[in-house]
């Protein structure tokens, strides 16, 4: 089954008084399980597909449907609660809520879900051990590095078990290692959990871990390449 | 539920995140709601005073007459003293107290001067308990029965008559034949009262006495009724008003005296007025408190909004931040005002302003009075006019954009 399915996407947006094409006919498929790199210089147009499959964003045209749901027509609030219930997000910064401790960052996601709280804090504890942060649960963003920060991040992405995880330049402020060890711990839940990741990003490094590399220019994809994985 | 509960945490957080800030803020919430439970009890007192001392020098809480008495308060226009149903009703739990009197206008001589005043025969025992004659006597004695031939005049008119205790005076007035009636009468007491006007004004005799003065055996030109409560004295005219029958009017004290009576409502839409004011005054802070906690947190309300949150849950959250706010200002305002007036409530000396407070019919010593429902307004008010002034920027950042927000450098 198709995870992501985008059909002939087109959205342009205003640059101060110059207007740039973000997506130009854009046709996408990506299956269940898929660990995917979307990969495009600046202002290539990932960051635009990127949130326009998550919902962030709406196209212009054409029809975005996940899981076999079209949600491009859907109403801010509908957007909202497929957001809530279907997707997790890794930003490349400001990913954690300052004034909440790293688990209940990660509880944050099921809390607005409405999962109950012993059930959340099962789960928090568990997936922030998987992401090896065990022991700094109760610790704010504030007294964590940047790279323990994304991996709050990613454990929060994940803990509510969504079927897409949507990353964007998730390693742009990390060192080399900590990109590495986040980009081991996405192939690992990719393995395990069988969640389809799509990974935005310039980062050749980074791409080295996809099965899938789309390359875009301009709005447009210009490449889609197979293989296997490191 | 689940949602509730991540707003008020995040709400809190958020509050104590600029310590600084929300405790400047604080503080002045705390001083505004101060000033206007302070200020009102102030005002509250100095008209609860003035409408006490009003409603003591005569009129009770509600009064019997002759349906023409207030046009023609003379001897033309008197009534027969209260039996049956009436005496019944003047005897319940619910009259504190209540006494007939007659009241015309006299002339009273004596060797050196004369003046207008206000002859009043009063019931000696029974007018204990509603005006402020025998409390407010300061030499000789007062009135021992309703025959007493004696007089209780107010200090000022002794001085105007250059007269004194023990001393005669005659009083001059018309019978019901609209002939002189006269008679000589000795001064046996002196009063003083809190207004000028009642010293010199009027002059107090047995009510016995003066009914043999007028010639009008025992008719009364009124009944003063004392209830439990001025403010509350619907039920006690309509009881009085229903036992007295349709020959008579009775009215309450508020249209008796009807300065008096506006006084109180004006006072209620002073009240309102200034809480308001001070409210506006405070608004400016908090709406600048909120916008400047909006604009520091738009990258996070960018995330909250693209992990799922929804434009409501933003919305609600910051109105949650500001209601505590205002819950804890309103908290510590109300203490801090109760503190302030609890050791005043023995009185403050505002002789020094005295002469104009008597002016406008207050006394020289204030007695603020903290009630319930000027608390429960100015809290009432705080919380929803607060809650409005919130909504602007709380609308502005549940309608962000999340990428824009997110983004946002």
């Amino acid at each position: 089954m198709k995870s992501v399915h985008c059909i002939d996407l087109c959205k342009t947006y205003r640059q101060g008084e110059v207007e740039v094409t973000g997506l130009d006919h854009v046709n996408l498929e990506i299956e269940e399980g898929g660990f995917v790199c979307l990969s495009a210089p600046s202002g290539g147009g990932k960051t635009t597909l990127l949130n326009a499959i998550g919902g962030l964003d709406t196209p212009d045209s054409g029809e975005i449907w996940l899981a076999g749901n079209r949600v491009d027509n859907l109403s801010k609030g509908d957007l909202a609660k497929m957001r809530l219930h279907q997707i997790g997000f890794v930003f490349q910064a400001y990913n954690l809520i300052p004034v909440l401790t790293a688990r209940e960052n990660v509880e944050f996601v099921m809390e607005v879900q409405g999962v109950p709280a012993a059930d959340r804090r099962t789960r928090a504890l568990e997936i922030l051990d998987e992401v090896g942060l065990a022991g700094l649960e109760d610790r704010r963003p504030a007294q964590m590095s940047g790279g323990q920060q994304q991996r709050v991040a990613v454990a929060r992405a994940i803990a509510s078990r969504p079927a897409l995880v949507l990353a964007d330049e998730p390693t742009a402020n990390l060192d080399s290692q900590s990109a590495d060890q986040l980009m081991e711990l996405f192939v690992e839940l990719n393995r395990n959990h069988g969640t389809t990741f799509v990974i935005a990003t310039h980062d050749q490094r980074v791409m080295g871990y996809a099965r899938r590399v789309i390359r875009m220019l301009d709005g447009q994809i210009v490449g889609d390449e197979q293989k296997e994985a490191a | 539920m689940g949602s509730l509960r991540i707003i008020f945490r995040l709400a809190w957080r958020n509050l104590w995140r600029n310590h600084r800030r929300t405790l400047i803020m604080l503080a002045a919430i705390v001083i505004g709601v101060w000033a206007m439970i302070f200020m009102t009890a102030l005002m509250r007192g100095m008209v609860d005073d003035m409408v006490r001392d009003g409603v003591s020098v005569l009129p009770g809480h509600v009064q019997i007459h002759h349906p023409d008495f207030r046009d023609d308060p003379t001897i033309s226009n008197l009534i027969e003293p209260p039996d049956g149903e009436l005496l019944e009703v003047l005897n319940r739990p619910e009259v504190v107290a209540w006494a007939t009197r007659v009241r015309v206008p006299a002339v009273i001589s004596s060797e050196r001067d004369t003046r207008g005043v206000t002859l009043v025969g009063i019931e000696p025992d029974r007018e204990r308990g509603i005006s402020f004659v025998a409390d407010d006597l300061a030499e000789g004695r007062f009135l021992e029965s309703r025959d007493d031939r004696g007089l209780i005049v107010g200090r000022k008119l002794v001085e105007k008559l250059e007269t004194g205790l023990g001393k005669r005076v005659v009083i001059m007035s018309q019978d019901p034949e609209n002939e002189i009636a006269d008679r000589g009468f000795r001064i046996v007491g002196i009063f003083d009262s809190k207004l000028a006007q009642y010293e010199e004004g009027y002059v107090f005799g047995g009510e016995g006495a003066i009914q043999d003065l007028l010639g009008v055996g025992d008719a009364i030109s009124e009944v003063a009724i004392l209830g439990t409560d001025y403010r509350d004295v619907e039920g006690l005219h309509q009881m009085v008003a229903d036992a007295a029958g349709p020959d008579v009017e009775v009215l309450p004290w508020n249209e008796l005296d009807t300065y008096l009576g506006s006084m109180l409502a004006v006072m209620d839409g002073f009240v309102v007025v200034w809480i308001v004011v001070v409210f506006l005054a405070l608004s400016f802070g908090l709406i600048n408190t909120l916008v400047m906690a909006v604009f520091e947190r738009v990258r996070e309300i960018g995330l909250m909004l693209a992990l799922g949150m929804t434009p409501r849950n933003i919305l609600s959250q910051i109105l949650v931040e500001s209601i505590l706010l205002l819950v804890i200002g309103l908290a510590i305002g109300n203490l801090a005002a109760w503190a302030a007036i609890e050791p005043l409530k023995d009185g403050i000396d505002v002789s020094i302003v005295g002469e104009g407070m008597e002016y406008f019919g207050a006394a020289s010593v204030l007695y603020p009075a903290l009630y319930l429902k000027d608390v429960v307004l100015a809290n009432v008010i705080v919380i929803v006019l607060g809650f409005f002034a919130s909504l602007s920027p709380a609308w502005r950042a549940s309608r962000y954009d999340p990428v824009r927000a997110i983004t946002k450098v």
